[in-house]
């Protein structure tokens, strides 16, 4: 059973349609990179999906024991975090926060979640290090860690490696696979097509019109054509 | 020197001041460091403003207990800048603004029309830089003072967490269904109150101050949110008894003493921390 379907969706800010009749589903174990140009509505799809604005139409159902508080999401930076004073410790331990409820601490189960999960992304050593002094790639481990604090089962990438350098970037992803390797399903929203092809298993394009399928049709179809650059398009995405 | 000190400290008004003025500014520096980081400063001040227009408003309605009608007053104020400042037609800065400025000129105008006091100008400066008012506090105002600061820290440490996740990162905390609106309504009532409570101490145009001078200074030393808000009300704390002492023993007044103090230390934690980096 899938994990996520959403169908017939409707996306938008106050009453206006920036994406409609939008259908697409994720199962168990999933790489599914979103695509389309600027202001497609790729962002608002994913605000959609956490639950952090309504749907104007359609439906999103959650399935295969997946709630909709077990995301790891992992946002794009904003400018209150970039000087914020905050530990790597304290950040990841609050991707705890849905397990605690109205529970004002952490127990020590979710301190060694957080242990655990910081030895994942190799940031232990910057422990009680400051978020701000912290570069670009580090952070986002940082926020990939409390992800996964969030979640055992699906994370939700908002353009992980924009704003890194190429190497930080072949970083990023080659320990997103790793973590989809581990069974873990993972949603991105990229610019990167070229990546998304190289990672993903399934590809939902949106726009103007709207692709979803695997990777191999993708690649068969119109759509990879024009977006795709040295592969007889003349389109760039 | 220390003789006039022992002999304020005998006074129980004094002891008064001291307590409640020593509770105002732990809660006012807990929240300040959420305020800063939120970007929420102006917020404080916009509400610092409306709160003097409230206070006139009940001088002028001859009310016995100002403080049960600021205090709601106030607090209905925050509520609604919250509300609107998202999805407002005005934009949310320029809202308060207005807010801010429009309380300050109509509280005075009331203050002008209706006032019976023959010393207005004296009333008008107590509101604005607290002066003495902290000494003049019936039992009453001094014990809800007292009630409400032991509220506002309580419910700060339960929801320290909670409070950390929602400002380093509301999207992510509503994600995971944290109910950051809840959160956000919850600081800005806090805010409302310890801002109505910090009138009293010095007065309306400085409470910003109060607020923010404390958490800015040790986010210039401090790495961890922890320590920064631990640092912010040893700080808080320590500046408005010192701050307070001064004016006792060289009678100035009692509100801008204490900002005077926070500037001090401002300015010291800056050099640190500029220090610091070279040296690193």
């Amino acid at each position: 059973m899938a994990q996520l379907v959403c169908s017939d969706l409707t996306l938008g800010y106050e009453g206006h349609a920036v994406l409609s009749g939008l259908s697409f589903s994720v199962n168990a174990g999933d790489y599914l990179c979103i695509v389309g140009e600027n202001g497609s509505g790729k962002s608002t799809l994913m605000k959609t999906v956490l639950g952090l604005q309504k749907n104007l139409g359609g439906s999103i159902r959650w399935g295969d024991g997946l709630r909709e508080n077990e995301i790891g999401y992992l946002p794009q930076q904003t400018i209150v975090q970039r000087d914020f004073p905050a530990t790597v410790w304290e950040i990841v331990l609050s991707g705890c926060q849905a397990r605690c409820g109205k529970r004002p601490w952490y127990t020590k189960e979710e301190k060694e979640l957080a242990r655990q999960n910081m030895e994942k992304m190799g940031i232990t050593s910057f422990r009680d290090r400051s978020y701000r002094q912290l570069s670009g790639g580090q952070q986002q481990r940082v926020l990939l860690a409390r992800a996964l604090c969030a979640t055992r089962k699906l994370l939700l990438l908002d353009e992980p490696v924009s704003g890194l350098d190429p190497k930080v970037t072949a970083e990023m992803y080659d320990l997103i696979e790793s973590l989809n390797r581990e069974g873990i399903t993972v949603m991105m929203v990229s610019h990167d097509l070229a990546a998304a092809l190289r990672y993903a298993t399934h590809i939902l394009h949106v726009g103007r019109e709207v692709f979803f399928g695997s990777i191999e049709d993708y690649r068969k179809s119109d759509f990879a054509r024009r977006f795709l650059p040295g592969e007889g398009g003349t389109e760039h995405a | 020197m220390l003789d006039t000190l022992r002999l304020y400290l005998a006074n129980s008004f004094v002891m008064n001041a001291l307590i409640v003025g020593t509770l105002i500014a732990l809660c006012s520096s807990l929240l300040g460091v959420t305020l800063v980081l939120k970007r929420f400063s102006f917020i404080g001040d916009g509400l610092s403003h409306v709160a003097f227009g409230a206070m006139a408003m009940a001088g002028v309605l001859h009310l016995s207990n100002d403080m049960l009608f600021v205090l709601p007053f106030t607090i209905l104020t925050a509520v609604l800048l919250l509300r609107g400042g998202k999805n407002a037609k005005v934009q949310g800065d320029a809202a308060i603004a207005m807010i801010s400025v429009g309380a300050l000129a109509l509280g005075y105008l009331m203050l002008n029309l209706f006032s019976k006091s023959s010393n207005l100008s004296g009333d008008v400066c107590t509101t604005l830089f607290g002066s003495t008012s902290i000494l003049t506090l019936s039992s009453m105002e001094v014990w809800l003072c007292i009630g409400l600061s032991i509220a506002a820290v309580v419910i700060f440490l339960l929801f320290y967490n909670k409070i950390f996740a929602v400002t380093f990162d509301e999207d992510f905390a509503r994600a995971a269904g944290t109910k950051a609106e809840a959160y956000n309504l919850l600081i800005a009532v806090m805010i409302a109150v310890i801002i109505v409570l910090a009138m009293n101490l010095v007065g309306s145009l400085l409470i910003s101050a109060l607020i923010i001078f404390p958490a800015m200074s040790a986010m210039q030393v401090f790495r961890s949110f922890r320590g920064v808000t631990i640092c912010s009300a040893v700080l808080s704390v320590t500046c408005s008894l010192v701050g307070m002492l001064i004016s006792i023993i060289g009678s100035t007044p009692v509100g801008s003493t204490i900002v005077a103090v926070d500037i001090a230390v401002f300015l010291i934690f800056a050099i640190i921390a500029r220090l610091g980096r070279k040296g690193s």
